[in-house]
C-alpha cells in the first residue's frame, strides 16, 4: 500500500441547530487510520464516538450536518459526495457493523439474501457467484455449516451468530474501512471476546482499516493499535495504544483509566472522575475538561482552548501528566 | 399448520353458531311478517294457519334448531315476499356484491398501499401535505355522502356516468358479470369510488405510519449503510416489514367492503345482496335476513383464515416448529 492513510479526517464538525443554540457533537476532530490498522475511538456516553462514526459514512440523522473540515477516503474527499455517490461508497468502500445484532438484521429476509443483495449492488457478478461468496462469507466468519443455514432467518440465530453475520455483510464487499459502532456492547461478555478477535482477524488478513468504537478499554487495549479519546465532542488525546495506556498525558484519559477495573489492578479502589461531562449546550470555555480536571490553571479557562495541534501533538492540554523531562525541554 | 387450520375451522363454527343465535333472536323484535303477508281482510284461522305453515308458532329454539338443520343442507327456506328459494335468490345477486366489492377491495388497496409508502418516503413535500388533509375528507365523510356527492357531480352536473343500476350484464349461466360490457363498467365506477373510499384512507393512514415507523428501525440504517439502493431500501426493506400489520386490518376492512355494501348499494339502487336485505328489513323476510347474515360471517371468518395464513407466508417467526422463536 502507498503512504495514503486508508481514512483521514481533517477537522471534521458536525453540528446540529436547535432553537437556542448551536451544538456541535463533533467539534474540529482530525485523524488518520492507515490499511491494516485499528483506532479505537473511547469516551463516554455523549462524547460524540458514534457521530463521527456516523458523519465518515454520511448517515448523520438531520438536522445534524457536517459544518467543516473534510474526508478522505484513500485520498478522494466523501464527504461533499451527493447522496447517490455516497451510496456507493457506503457498504463498497466503508462497511459498517453496528451495535445491536438483534435489531440490525431485517427479520423478514433470510441472511444469505441479505448478503446477495449486498453483493450484487456493489459488485459485478451474477446471482449465482454472489450466493457461492455468501457460502463461503458466512464460513469465514464461523457459521457452522453456512451452505445450510443460508436460506435461515435472523431469528433462527443467537445474538452472537448474529453479529457474525453482521459482520460478514459489513465484509461481504471488500471495503477498505470498517466503522464498527459498539460492535459488542449488546452482547453476552463470554461471546464479545470472539467477536473482537473475529473482526481483528478478518481485517488484519484483508488489510481492512477499522475504526473501533467503544466506551470499553478493555477491548481497546486488546485490539486497537493507536486509541483516539474522546471528551466533549473533542479530540482529548490520540496516540499509540501502549503508549495512551500505560502513560496518558491527559489528565482526562488518566482518569478513564483509573475508573476501569482491568487497568487500575492492584489500586485499592477506583478512582473516580468528579462530576459529569458538560452538556453540549453548556461548555464552558477553554478547555471543556477544565471543571472537572485536578490540573486545571488559571489558562485552562482561556479560550482557545488546547488542542492536540497546539499542544504536543498527543493530548489537548496545556498541563499535561507523565512528561518526561526531556520532552519538557523540547 | 394442519392442526393450526383444523382450530380456527373449528373456532369458525362456533363463530357462526352464535353470529346465527344472535341474529334469529334479533328476528323476534323487527316485527311479525304475517302483517305484510296477508291482505287487509284476513281471518284469525287465516293467521294461525300460516303462521303454522311458516313454523312461526314453535318455540324460538325449535325455530333456530329447524333454521340450522336446513341451513348445513344448503336450504334457506323459501323467501316470505318472493315465494322462491333463499339460496336462489342469494346466488342471482351475489355476482353484483362481490364484483362491487372486488373492485373497490382493489382500488382502495392499489391506491392506499401506494399512496401510504409515498407519502411516508416524502414525509415533508407538498405533495404528501396534501395527500393527508385530503384523506381525512375521506375519512371523516359518510359513505352515503360521498354517494350523492358523486352522483350530483358526475352524474346530474357532467352527466359522463350513470347514477344507479349495473348497467347491460352478460350472463354466463353461474355468473352475471358487468365487466364485459361498457356500460356495465362504467356502471361499477361511481359506486366502487363510494365503497371503497373510506377504506383506501384507511389502509394509506396506516401505511403511512406503520412505514414511518419501520423506516426509523435499526435494520434499515444498517441497509443503507450497506449501500442499498434507495427503491430496495423502501421497498424490499421497509414495504415487507410495513405489510405484516397492514394485512390484518386490510383484511378485516375486506369484509367491511361487503357488509358495508349495504348503504352504497343502496344509493345507487345496485342490484346485489346489500340491497337485498334492505328491502328483505321492510317486509321482515326473515329466512332472507337469516341466510344474508350467516353469508356475511362466513365471509368474515374465511377472510380472517386466509389473513391468517397469509401471516405465516410474510413473516418467518410465525412459522412454528421451526427456529428459536423471538
Amino acid at each position: 500500500m502507498s503512504d495514503t492513510p486508508v481514512l483521514s479526517v481533517r477537522d471534521l464538525t458536525v453540528e446540529i441547530p436547535t432553537r437556542g443554540a448551536v451544538l456541535r457533537p463533533v467539534d474540529a476532530m482530525s485523524y488518520d487510520i492507515a490499511a491494516g490498522e485499528i483506532l479505537g475511538v473511547v469516551g463516554e456516553s455523549g462524547a460524540g464516538k458514534s457521530m463521527t462514526g456516523n458523519a465518515v459514512i454520511g448517515l448523520l440523522d438531520p438536522p445534524a450536518h457536517i459544518a467543516g473540515g473534510e474526508v478522505l477516503l484513500n485520498g478522494r474527499r466523501i464527504d461533499d459526495l451527493s447522496l447517490r455517490q455516497i451510496r456507493r461508497v457506503r457498504g463498497a468502500e466503508i462497511g459498517m457493523v453496528f451495535q445491536d445484532p438483534l435489531t440490525s438484521l431485517n427479520p423478514l429476509i433470510p441472511i444469505g439474501e441479505q448478503l446477495v443483495e449486498t453483493m450484487i449492488t456493489h459488485l459485478d457478478i451474477s446471482q449465482a457467484e454472489a450466493r457461492k461468496r455468501a457460502v463461503a462469507a458466512l464460513d469465514e466468519v464461523g457459521i457452522p455449516g453456512a451452505s445450510e443455514r443460508i436460506d435461515s432467518y435472523p431469528h433462527e440465530f443467537s445474538g452472537g451468530m448474529r453479529q457474525r453475520v453482521v459482520i460478514a455483510l459489513a465484509l461481504c464487499a471488500e471495503p477498505s474501512l470498517v466503522i464498527a459502532d459498539e460492535p459488542t456492547t449488546a452482547l453476552d461478555v463470554s461471546v464479545q471476546a470472539q467477536i473482537i478477535a473475529l473482526l481483528r482477524r478478518l481485517c488484519r488478513e484483508r488489510g481492512t482499516a477499522v475504526m473501533l468504537i467503544t466506551h470499553d478499554m478493555g477491548v481497546i487495549a486488546e485490539t486497537a493499535d493507536r486509541v483516539a479519546v474522546m471528551y466533549a465532542g473533542r479530540l482529548a488525546e490520540l496516540g499509540p495504544v501502549r503508549e495512551v495506556l500505560s502513560r496518558p498525558r491527559h489528565p482526562y484519559t488518566e482518569g478513564l483509566m483509573g475508573s476501569t477495573p482491568a487497568a487500575s489492578a492492584g489500586r485499592p479502589r477506583l478512582h473516580q472522575i468528579p462530576g459529569a461531562m458538560p452538556r453540549l449546550g453548556h461548555l464552558p470555555p477553554g478547555c471543556p475538561f477544565h471543571p472537572r480536571c485536578p490540573r486545571a490553571q488559571a489558562d485552562c479557562t482561556r479560550d482557545p482552548g488546547p488542542t492536540l495541534a497546539a499542544c504536543d501533538g498527543r493530548a489537548a492540554c496545556w498541563h499535561p501528566v507523565n512528561v518526561t523531562d526531556a520532552e519538557v525541554s523540547r | 399448520m394442519l392442526a393450526f387450520i383444523l382450530r380456527r375451522l373449528f373456532q369458525s363454527i362456533i363463530v357462526l353458531l352464535i353470529v346465527g343465535f344472535v341474529a334469529f333472536s334479533m328476528f323476534t323484535f323487527v316485527g311479525d311478517p304475517i302483517d305484510n303477508m296477508l291482505g287487509q281482510e284476513r281471518t284469525q284461522a287465516d293467521i294461525a294457519r300460516l303462521r303454522e305453515q311458516l313454523g312461526l308458532d314453535q318455540p324460538f329454539f325449535v325455530q333456530y334448531w329447524n333454521f340450522l338443520g336446513n341451513a348445513i343442507q344448503g336450504n334457506f327456506g323459501i323467501s316470505y315476499r318472493q315465494g322462491r328459494p333463499v339460496s336462489e335468490i342469494l346466488l342471482e345477486r351475489a355476482p353484483a356484491t362481490l364484483e362491487l366489492a372486488a373492485v373497490s377491495a382493489f382500488f382502495a388497496m392499489l391506491l392506499g398501499i401506494s399512496l401510504g409508502v409515498f407519502t411516508a418516503i416524502r414525509r415533508n413535500g407538498m405533495a404528501s401535505n396534501v395527500i393527508m388533509t385530503l384523506s381525512l375528507i375521506g375519512v371523516s365523510l359518510p359513505t352515503f355522502l360521498i354517494g350523492i356527492l358523486l352522483i350530483y357531480v358526475f352524474s346530474v352536473e357532467l352527466n359522463w356516468l350513470p347514477s344507479f343500476g349495473r348497467g347491460a350484464v352478460v350472463d354466463l349461466g353461474w355468473w352475471t358479470t358487468g365487466f364485459l360490457t361498457t356500460s356495465g363498467l362504467q356502471a361499477l365506477i361511481l359506486p366502487a369510488i363510494t365503497l371503497g373510499l373510506y377504506q383506501m384512507t384507511l389502509i394509506m393512514r396506516l401505511v403511512r405510519s406503520e412505514m414511518l415507523e419501520v423506516l426509523r428501525q435499526e435494520y434499515i440504517r444498517f441497509a443503507r449503510a450497506r449501500g442499498l439502493r434507495e427503491r430496495a431500501v423502501n421497498f424490499r426493506h421497509a414495504l415487507k416489514n410495513t405489510l405484516v400489520p397492514v394485512i390484518t386490518v386490510t383484511g378485516l376492512q375486506l369484509g367491511a367492503i361487503i357488509a358495508f355494501a349495504i348503504i352504497t348499494e343502496t344509493v345507487f339502487q345496485w342490484p346485489g345482496v346489500g340491497l337485498l336485505f334492505i328491502n328483505a328489513i321492510q317486509f321482515v323476510d326473515i329466512p332472507v335476513m337469516a341466510a344474508y347474515l350467516m353469508l356475511i360471517s362466513v365471509m368474515f371468518v374465511s377472510i380472517n383464515l386466509i389473513v391468517d395464513l397469509l401471516y405465516f407466508a410474510i413473516d418467518p417467526r410465525l412459522r412454528v416448529g421451526k427456529g428459536r422463536g423471538h
